[in-house]
């Protein structure tokens, strides 16, 4: 067992080592080489990256236990306190009607983060897989799916969201079934189409990742060695191919939740977005530019305060996409 | 001692039952289709093998060495390839199988250690479970039972800490350990018959001989056959029961190991054989090298693929290929219309040593030092097979 070695494996760069020659592992200072491999870790994640990582979770959490936090309802008007500016009752002021905006951002990132990682894992299972597949298999069955990923592709993604929202979800108020199990609020039809209709979308962008990715792979001599061991594909493909596939594919996902949530403000905007009375930070921009023609220069808060949660969690995505990136590109070379 | 070898092979010829034959390629022809045309790679080779033994496959690269041991195991992919011919693997006929039906031989009856161990390892996946996987699937271990029995594999490949190892990645580890990992896995089902696909090549030196000595030693105490494909005369020289030499996807000589050392008929064989390099030249000496380089296997040659490249070449091998013919020596054949040491061979080189042939010139050069040569290389074949009982 490896507790019964007395030096915790300097194993990165360390010599073949005879049998008979054991000793000589005790004299190689082992806390040296693990120091030296921890300090290039955090290196690489860097401040950047923690403070990236910190956000996601504050988000995160903050959606999550929403119920519990110690904020006024989103939906709870306090008369006479309209567009109220920053104060200690209210930390990001109120909106035109008199609703607490830092409850209104918390529960926004609900329903911003449920659509944009739902979809995003949508398109994770469903493209990877087929990617997994074509890349795999190649011929014809290859030709087929990269062709049905550019006839995808040539859908333009806010079309799609518009066309599928009218046709499956015009009532806004429409309370959908399909998310009890997944979640314990109340999930509108509205955003249960728009989650199909963006996974749609970026089923092709993962699913060519996955793909490339699994073409270089596959032809990899291990996925031979695989299968002279007499492995069945599914099987090559899913413990062999699939987990060196899998760093691409997560950081592509990252920066997809990323574009989501943006690409939701946008529908918000063009009003097929999350209904208004749910908050998202998409329409939470949307309600909030419309304030802003009425009332002019008088709230600025109402925008700024979605929006600058929008723009940190893009931007803390984007970062960790790209070190995540970076760290299995270092390592693959490596190898 | 060379005919006290021979003696035990004929009884146990005699007394084993029918079935010592294990493997029978007879006339496999394996062509790719690819954009410029179809690529014949494997040419009619037919060969056989025996329970226990070796046969060392030897070529330059684009010889169709590699893709032989591949098509004969039929791990080439379907699509593109177009294969011909018949593998017999103890009785049976395999070259007609679909991919599942073939997977009852994969692991459990033939195995395959490949070339670049860098590559050939998961580098995701724990040394242990990379073992103990085919252990599951193939012989239904338990758990326990499995990973017993990948420690025991990890000890026999020589890797030392193997409890240890078996928690680390390839990575981890350097190549001529992960090569041991290769070939710990590629026994760990007790393969009858085992591919090693230039095992050596991307290995340090020093660690060859060490990795070729394992493979020698876990041939033995298995009584596996083995397939040792490389592009050294030297590593098979004394490890081979068999050598064939390919030549542009075609077998241009085989023969016992010791005959084709001591009788080689086949120019290429010569040439290959000139162009290690010796210890007692002095240092700065040119290598000896083949001129030219492998025809192209979508327009090969109309007769003797080699002639373009050979010294003793004649107008008649560049019209008609020489077939594959017996030399006096039993179990030793040649294809070649002008043998080395016959005397049409020698008129032949004379010819061309007349016309100024650059090639033939060239291969008089080194003759002087040929012959001693062979001495050298029969040595180091008594001396390896006197080391290993």
């Amino acid at each position: 067992m490896p507790e019964q070695s007395p030096s915790p494996a300097p194993t990165v760069e360390q010599e073949p080592v005879v049998a008979g020659t054991q000793p000589l592992v005790l004299e190689l200072p082992p806390t040296e080489t693990d120091a030296k491999v921890e300090k290039s870790a955090s290196k690489r994640l860097g401040l950047f990256g923690w403070v990236a990582i910190v956000w996601l979770a504050l988000v995160t959490l903050s959606a999550l236990l929403a119920p519990v936090l110690p904020v006024p309802a989103p939906d709870q008007h306090f008369i006479g306190h309209e567009t109220e500016a920053i104060s200690f009752a209210h930390p990001m002021g109120t909106d035109g009607t008199g609703q607490d905006m830092m409850a209104r951002v918390i529960w926004g990132a609900r329903a911003s983060l449920l659509i944009s990682v739902s979809s995003v894992v949508l398109g994770l299972i469903l493209g990877g897989l087929l990617g997994l597949i074509a890349g795999y298999y190649r011929g014809k069955l290859d030709t087929f799916l990269t062709n049905l990923f550019n006839v995808f592709l040539a859908v333009p993604q806010l079309v799609l969201a518009l066309a599928l929202v009218a046709v499956f979800a015009s009532d806004p108020a429409k309370v959908s079934s399909q998310f009890h199990w997944i979640v314990d609020w109340p999930v509108s039809q509205r955003e249960f189409w728009l989650i199909i209709s963006i996974g749609i979308v970026s089923i092709p962008i993962i699913g060519r990742i996955a793909r490339a990715s699994t073409l270089t792979w596959a032809q990899r001599e291990f996925v031979l060695a695989a299968r002279s061991m007499g492995a069945k594909n599914r099987r090559i493909m899913i413990r062999d191919v699939l987990p060196n596939v899998l760093p691409a594919m997560f950081s592509i996902a990252l920066l997809g939740v990323a574009v989501v949530i943006v690409l939701e403000g946008g529908l918000s905007i063009l009003g097929v977005g999350v209904p208004p009375s749910t908050p998202s930070w998409g329409n939470l921009i949307a309600t909030g530019r419309n304030e802003l023609t009425k009332i002019v220069g008088a709230a600025p808060q109402v925008i700024l305060a979605p929006s600058v949660a929008i723009f940190l969690t893009v931007l803390a995505l984007n970062y960790l996409g790209d070190v995540i990136r970076a760290r299995f590109d270092v390592r693959e070379s490596a190898i | 001692m060379f005919g006290k070898r021979k003696q035990i092979k004929r009884t146990i010829e005699a007394t084993a039952p029918p079935t010592a034959r294990l493997l029978e390629v007879t006339d496999l022809h394996t062509s790719f289709k690819t954009e410029k045309g179809v690529v014949k790679a494997v040419d009619g080779v037919s060969f056989t093998l025996d329970r226990g033994k070796t046969l060392g496959i030897v070529g330059e690269s684009g010889s169709g060495k590699s893709v032989l041991s591949r098509s004969i195991m039929g791990l080439l992919p379907r699509h593109n390839v177009i294969r011909d011919g018949s593998v017999v693997f103890e009785g049976r006929e395999i070259s007609k199988l679909s991919a599942t039906a073939m997977r009852e031989f994969w692991g459990t009856e033939m195995a395959m250690v490949f070339q670049d161990p860098m590559t050939s390892l998961n580098p995701v996946v724990k040394i242990g479970r990379q073992i103990t996987e085919s252990l599951h699937y193939h012989l239904d271990m338990g758990r326990e039972e499995a990973d017993a029995t990948a420690l025991a594999l990890l000890k026999s490949v020589g890797i030392p800490e193997p409890e240890r190892r078996l928690n680390e990645y390839p990575h981890q580890m350097s190549g001529g350990m992960r090569q041991r990992i290769v070939i710990a896995i590629a026994l760990a089902c007790g393969p009858k018959l085992l591919f090693a696909d230039e095992p050596t090549t991307a290995l340090d030196v020093t660690v060859q001989a060490q990795i070729l000595n394992l493979l020698q030693q876990q041939q033995r105490e298995r009584d596996m056959a083995m397939v040792l494909v490389t592009h050294d005369l030297g590593v098979v020289a004394g490890r081979a029961d068999d050598i064939a030499v390919m030549y542009a996807g075609q077998i241009v000589e085989m023969a016992p190991t010791r005959t084709l050392f001591a009788q080689m008929r086949m120019p290429y064989t010569e040439g290959l054989l000139k162009s290690i390099p010796k210890l007692e030249q002095p240092s700065h000496s040119r290598l000896e090298i083949i001129g030219g380089r492998p025809p192209d296997l979508v327009n090969p040659p109309r007769g003797c693929k080699f002639s373009p490249r050979c010294p003793y070449a004649q107008e008649r091998c560049k019209v008609e290929q020489p077939p594959l013919i017996e030399a006096d020596t039993p179990g030793h054949y040649f294809r070649c219309w002008y043998p080395v040491g016959s005397p049409e061979g020698k008129a032949a080189l004379e010819r061309n040593l007349a016309a100024a042939l650059p090639q033939a010139q060239a291969a008089v050069a080194g003759d002087a030092a040929l012959a001693s040569r062979i001495e050298t290389a029969i040595d180091m074949a008594e001396t390896v097979s006197a080391d290993t009982p």
